[in-house]
């Protein structure tokens, strides 16, 4: 692609990577699969070894791994599902810390790849939380009561059902799991994407007039914090929209 | 008469084929553009009235931030929708 008379290369090539082990099997090893090994490692660690020491006085990592846990506990269960939430909080935590890990790639040098910006593991762990609020909701409302307060919400005129209850039907069972899954893969596809455009720039005006790399590099660095946000933000709504989700299956509307 | 027909249908059609990939950009540019401006509206919507909900009362101010990133969440997924499409159509 040429904007603006420079070469850019185009936009499929930012987010191949070559396998480079295992080639042709399934287990194929590529960039993607490592920065997700990494968090998943990372995330074991902040808990193992705020785990291992049993001390009154937290220290180092357990302020870390306490840090995380009291803000999954009362910004995102007790807002959303109350104290009967509160056996959810390992699970919720531990999906927080992995999406947050494997964002926060997208700012590490050298490695500068959001692995959520491939569709597969944003999709599976979609897939995993409708499988989990629809198993709630059947567990505690039984299938018939579930169906009923999903598909027929209470409040409504009884001709409008006829209308609601497609529209609710669509959005449970297919909008919710895959607006989950869209909602993290495109923002750091969106991140990715910002970041490459202004390095390229300010790599190519660097090449060819030193001057105008000024104002894409400054972008750069304004980019790159913001960036730290977005993956912390898309980590948080990512694991507050799973708890309302389970919330909603726990507890039905009146 | 009927060879000059044909050469000028060809050419026609040639030019149709070759104009695809800069009207998919074209489509692309203007679907995002076009996606993004009701959520952009939205979301100033939500944050404005969770300031306001702040502001009046402090003391709910956490609960008001919840409910609003959940709004922004859920306003900001047409966008995302439009993005999608955007980089589909990418040629």
């Amino acid at each position: 692609m040429n904007i603006l008379a420079l070469k850019f290369p185009e936009v499929s090539q930012l987010f191949y990577w070559p396998d480079f082990a295992f080639q042709g099997t399934p287990l194929a090893m590529n960039k993607t699969v490592l920065i997700y090994l990494a968090a998943l490692v990372l995330t074991l660690w902040v808990f193992l070894t705020a785990g291992s020491k049993k001390s009154l006085v937290p220290s180092g990592m357990s302020h870390v791994a306490e840090g995380g846990i009291n803000f999954v506990e009362d910004s995102i269960v007790m807002q959303t599902m109350g104290a009967d939430g509160k056996k959810y909080v390992p699970f919720l935590t531990t999906m927080f810390f992995f999406i947050f890990f494997s964002n926060i790639f997208e700012v590490v040098p050298f490695v500068q790849f959001p692995a959520n910006a491939k569709m597969s593991v944003p999709l599976a762990l979609s897939l995993m939380v409708w499988v989990i609020y629809n198993y709630l909701g059947v567990k505690n409302q039984g299938f018939f009561g579930y169906m009923k307060n999903s598909l027929f919400p209470p409040g409504v005129p009884k001709a409008l059902y006829l209308i609601v209850t497609p529209i609710e039907f669509f959005s449970v069972f297919i909008i919710r799991p895959l607006s989950l899954a869209i909602r993290l893969w495109a923002n750091m596809v969106a991140g990715h994407l910002l970041l490459v455009t202004f390095a390229v720039l300010s790599a190519t005006l660097w090449d060819s007039t030193y001057v105008g790399a000024i104002a894409p590099a400054a972008m750069l660095v304004i980019m790159t914090a913001f960036e730290i946000v977005v993956s912390f933000l898309q980590a948080f709504i990512f694991t507050i929209l799973t708890a309302v989700y389970m919330g909603g299956a726990i507890h039905p509307e009146h | 008469m009927l060879s000059l027909l044909a050469t000028t249908y060809s050419i026609l059609a040639q030019a149709v084929t070759d104009n695809t990939e800069g009207l998919k950009a074209i489509g692309a540019g203007l679907g995002y553009g076009l996606a993004a401006i009701g959520p952009g509206v939205g979301i100033g919507v939500v944050v404005a009235a969770a300031i306001d909900a702040m502001t009046r009362q402090p003391e709910s101010a956490g609960t008001a931030r919840t409910t609003m990133f959940l709004g922004i969440a859920f306003t900001e997924a047409l966008a995302l929708i439009g993005f999608v499409v955007f980089i589909l159509l990418l040629p």
